[in-house]
């Protein structure tokens, strides 16, 4: 089981707090009348499924109750990062 | 080598020291006709028909790892073909009559044992989306039955149909043609045939590049072992078919997750048949060797780690134990994860890709042995040919750009 940090309660707690929210920076078209379905397809389906580090949502659902994205690693599930929604994906120092 | 009685028994006065070994490990020739990435059951079993029903030869079968080393050695070896959509239930029940005379077919024995797949209704929205299956599979000649719960505890007696427990049986749906095989066999026994035809299987061969010409078509892959030309490949590679695609800059609509199963110490015969539940995600069947095999869910997130996290087993567990009570006090001996790509609409990709020369066959999430046999074949007809079989034409990877979506997820929860 992963232990997170919501960056909100500034607090380690264990992942079944939380619900898993898919792929993290998958905007919304600001006018979504004038995409065709190419757009929509990438939008709503295609993912990036990395093997390795991976942006990713997560909503603390038994706490604050508010979303925040995530930076981990999907072949170690090692968590390196967790920022609130709306930041930008942070650079990790190598 | 052929399998036979007086083989076996020529073999069994010479100690078993004769028997020579089932397929090649051939070093990686520079060049083939086709290419086939991954040598998991669903890959050998393309290699097979391309070689048997299309007459090729000249292919190779590349396996990063061991053969069969992936989710076709870590499933819970399930079959069935009980499908809603009239696309799926074609393409599971092509797989369901090729599994019927595999054994016979590879001259191996792939253990295929029908011994009915029991699908527990918990609620009434079980008890409604499963008689719903039960009638579409009717209209379309797949054989699915309703059973109330004493039906149900008489087909598999271990069953608890206690009213009194968290999520009571009130009825289940049977397809008696669903059952098992043995998971490496299948792996093994194509492996073998294809082999004796030629296909070249060469493990420990990583691919690590997808190469292009100037035109955009592939002109072959770059691996652990080398380069190795070829105007036609396959991936056919599972949880790591994402991976693979990006090489050829193809982005896929596919999330890979860890899903875990388990086997219990090994004792006599209890279970009749295989019970699946799907609303308190668990599935339980009995291997020959006495094992119980019990299948968990995924885990909530994707990852690439091949174990899955203690507290979904444990979910599972509890389930298994108010489902089966007599089995509450048995061992568990080992636990693995395999990971599973999932697609949105829980329906498999076969097809062509945007680039030439590439094709594709994944996207099985959960559910993808019990379509080893009838994936292969099909896949086989669309490599060769260049456009899809005629059961694998509406799981393109255009439907997610059309939204012509096989949406088999709403209607059969989780497990497949």
């Amino acid at each position: 089981m992963l232990l997170i940090r919501c960056p909100y309660c500034e607090m380690e707690r264990p992942e079944l707090e939380f619900r898993y929210g898919g792929e993290a920076h998958v905007v919304r078209a600001a006018e979504p009348e004038t995409i065709g379905d190419e757009a929509w397809g990438q939008f709503l389906y295609l993912r990036s499924n990395p093997k390795g580090l991976h942006a990713e949502r997560w909503r603390h659902t038994n706490g604050c109750g508010r979303f925040f994205n995530c930076l981990r690693d999907t072949v170690t599930d090692r968590i390196f990062v967790t920022y609130k929604a709306g930041e930008p994906r942070p650079e990790l120092a190598s | 080598m052929r399998f036979s009685f007086p083989r076996m028994l020529k073999e069994a006065l010479n100690g078993n020291a004769g028997w020579p070994e089932q397929w090649r490990s051939p070093e990686p020739k520079a060049s083939y006709d086709a290419i086939i990435v991954g040598a998991g059951g669903h890959g050998l079993a393309t290699a097979y028909y391309m070689a048997k029903e299309h007459g090729m030869r000249n292919i190779a079968v590349l396996e990063k790892g061991w053969l069969g080393g992936g989710n076709t050695g870590r499933n819970t070896t399930i079959i069935r073909s009980n499908y809603l959509w009239e696309e799926s239930e074609a393409l599971y029940e092509h797989a369901m009559k090729l599994w019927q005379d595999l054994s016979l077919e590879l001259n191996y024995n792939v253990m295929y044992s029908p011994r009915g797949v029991l699908m527990l209704a918990h609620n009434v929205h079980d008890v409604q989306v499963f008689k719903r299956h039960v009638h579409a599979n009717r209209l379309a000649g797949i054989d699915n039955e309703w059973l109330t719960a004493e039906e149900a505890k008489a087909f598999c007696p271990i069953l608890n149909i206690d009213p009194d427990v968290r999520y009571p049986i009130i009825g289940a749906a049977l397809q008696r043609r669903g059952g098992t095989a043995r998971h490496d066999a299948v792996a093994w026994g194509y492996a073998r045939a294809a082999s004796a035809m030629g296909v070249d299987i060469i493990q420990n061969c990583e691919v690590r590049n997808i190469l292009r010409g100037p035109d955009g078509a592939v002109t072959g892959v770059e691996t652990t072992r080398g380069v190795i030309r070829s105007k036609k490949i396959g991936v056919v590679a599972a949880g790591h078919s994402s991976v693979l695609m990006q090489m050829a800059n193809v982005s896929m609509p596919l999330e890979s997750y860890p899903l875990q199963a388990l086997v219990s110490e090994p004792i006599k015969p209890i279970m009749p048949c295989v019970v699946m539940s799907n609303t308190i995600h668990a599935y339980m069947s009995q291997s020959d060797k006495g094992e119980l095999v019990i299948g968990a869910g995924t885990d909530a997130y994707t990852s690439y780690s091949q174990t899955g996290g203690l507290h979904i087993a444990t979910h599972t567990l509890e389930a298994i134990c108010e489902l089966f009570p007599v089995v509450r006090r048995l061992r568990m001996l080992r636990n693995w994860g395999g990971i599973v790509d999932v697609t949105p609409d829980r329906s498999p990709i076969i097809g062509k890709t945007p680039v030439a020369g590439l094709f594709v066959n994944c996207g099985w999430g959960t559910g993808g042995f019990k379509a080893t046999p009838g994936s292969g074949h099909i896949f086989a007809h669309t490599v060769v040919t260049g456009e899809p079989h005629k059961i694998a034409a509406p799981f393109t990877l255009d439907r997610f750009r059309t939204g012509r979506l096989i949406d088999e997820a709403a209607a059969a929860a989780v497990a497949h």
